[in-house]
C-alpha cells in the first residue's frame, strides 16, 4: 500500500487506479497462465477441501484456494485453517487404508 | 529453429495487441541502428496490415516484395528497398494479403536468413495477434522485443506472447514500455514501470514517453531517429538502438521528468507504507 492508496482509505475514496490496475491484472494473468477459469478453480476448491476435511476438521468459511503468480511461475496456494485433528479413520476392508496397513 | 548465421542477428518486434507502437519502433529502432554503422535490415511481417513501408516513407519506392522473392520472380535485392538518407537500412515489403493463404514458417525463415546474410541486424515486425501470422515471423527469430503500453488490456496480451516465445525458446526477449506518462504515474493514475516489469518479469530495454512529435514524424514518412530530433521519444529510441548493440546506457526514471513541488508530493505519495 502506497501513502496515496492510504490517504484515499482515511478519505473513504476510491483506491488509485493504478492499484486497481495491477490487482486486476494479478488476478487475470494468473488464470490466463495456468489455463483454469474460475468455474474449474471453484470445483478444484471444493474437492480439495472435501480431501483435506476427510483428515482434519478446518474451518470451510476461512478455507481459501488460489492462484498466485510470482516470475511468471503460478503457483496454487491453499490456506486452510485446521480446527483440530480428527481421529484416524477405522480401516475397513476395501478401502486403502485398510490394504495399507495389512501390507 | 532457425540456422544461426554467424554474427547476424534476428530480432522479433511483437507485442499481442495492436497498436501499442510495434510498426513504430520497427522503424525508429532500424534507422537509430543503421545511423550507427549497423547494417539493418527491416522486415514487415505484417502482410494483412502493411505499414512499414508508410513509417519510413519509402512507399512509393516498392518494386518487389517478399512475394516475388519467395516464388523466385525476382532476387533479393531486387526486392530491397535502401533508405536514400540511411544507406545502412534497407526494408522488405511485405507481399500481398493473399499470400497469408499459403506462408508457411519455412518461407519465413528462408527470407529471414537470406537477410542475415547480408546484414547484421533482421528487425521483424510482426502483426498483431497470436495466429499464424505471429507464429511464422517468430519461427524465424532468435531473439524478441516486446512492446507495451502501461494498460491493463496490453499487458495481458503482452503476457500470453511473452508465454508463446518463453515455449519457442527465444531469448533473450526483452521489453519496451511505450506512451509512458509520467505525470499519470507520479498520480498514481497508470501502472507503474515497476508494476509492469515484476508482472512480465522481463528486463527492460527501454522507456518511451508518450510524445506528440511521433504523430508529426509518422505524418510525414521521417522516424524521428533520422534527423537527430532531441524530442523524448527520439531519444529513447536511440537509447534503445544502443542497448541493442550492447552499451549500457542509464534508463530514464519517468519520477525524475517532472520537476518542482508537485512532483515533490507526487513521488511522496508513491512512498510505500506497508
Amino acid at each position: 500500500m502506497t501513502l496515496r492508496d492510504f490517504v484515499n482509505k482515511l478519505l473513504g475514496r476510491q483506491p488509485a487506479s493504478a492499484t486497481t490496475a495491477k490487482q486486476r491484472l494479478q488476478l487475470v494473468l494468473a488464470h490466463d497462465r495456468s489455463d483454469l477459469n474460475p468455474e474449474l478453480l471453484e470445483q478444484m476448491r471444493r474437492e480439495i477441501l472435501e480431501v483435506v476435511s476427510r483428515y482434519v476438521e478446518i474451518d470451510i468459511e476461512e478455507g481459501d484456494v488460489s492462484l498466485e503468480t510470482e516470475d511468471r511461475v503460478t503457483a496454487l496456494v491453499a490456506n486452510l485453517p485446521i480446527r483440530r485433528t480428527k481421529p484416524l479413520p477405522v480401516a475397513e476392508e476395501g478401502d486403502p487404508l485398510w490394504s495399507a496397513t495389512q501390507a | 529453429m532457425p540456422v544461426t548465421t554467424s554474427g547476424s542477428r534476428s530480432i522479433l518486434i511483437c507485442s499481442g495487441k495492436g497498436g501499442v507502437g510495434k510498426t513504430t519502433l520497427t522503424a525508429n529502432l532500424g534507422i537509430a541502428l543503421a545511423r550507427q554503422g549497423v547494417r539493418t535490415a527491416v522486415l514487415d511481417a505484417d502482410f494483412g496490415l502493411r505499414n512499414l513501408d508508410l513509417l519510413l516513407g519509402l512507399e512509393n519506392r516498392i518494386v518487389y516484395t517478399a512475394q516475388e522473392v519467395l516464388s523466385g520472380n525476382c532476387r533479393l535485392d531486387q526486392a530491397l528497398v535502401k533508405h536514400k538518407q540511411e544507406p545502412n537500412l534497407a526494408l522488405l515489403p511485405a507481399g500481398n494479403p493473399r499470400m497469408l493463404e499459403w506462408l508457411k514458417p519455412e518461407d519465413m525463415q528462408k527470407i529471414v536468413g537470406m537477410l542475415r546474410e547480408s546484414f547484421d541486424v533482421v528487425l521483424i515486425d510482426c502483426p498483431a495477434g497470436i495466429e499464424d501470422g505471429f507464429k511464422n515471423a517468430a519461427g524465424a527469430a532468435e531473439e524478441a522485443i516486446v512492446i507495451t503500453t502501461p494498460e491493463v488490456s496490453a499487458v495481458r496480451d503482452a503476457d500470453r506472447v511473452i508465454g508463446l516465445l518463453n515455449t519457442r525458446g527465444i531469448k533473450p526477449i526483452q521489453l519496451v514500455l511505450n506512451r509512458v506518462r509520467p505525470k499519470m504515474m507520479a498520480n498514481q493514475e497508470m501502472l507503474a514501470v515497476d508494476d509492469v516489469t515484476d508482472i512480465l518479469a522481463l528486463p527492460l530495454l527501454g522507456l518511451v514517453l508518450e510524445d506528440e512529435q511521433v504523430i508529426v514524424s509518422t505524418n510525414r514518412g521521417e522516424p524521428l531517429t533520422l534527423n537527430g530530433s532531441s524530442s523524448p521519444a527520439a531519444q529513447a529510441y536511440n537509447n534503445i538502438a544502443r542497448r541493442v548493440c550492447g552499451e549500457d546506457v542509464p534508463l530514464i526514471d519517468p519520477a525524475k521528468v517532472r520537476r518542482g513541488l508537485r512532483a515533490k508530493i507526487g513521488r511522496l505519495m508513491h512512498t510505500k507504507i506497508f
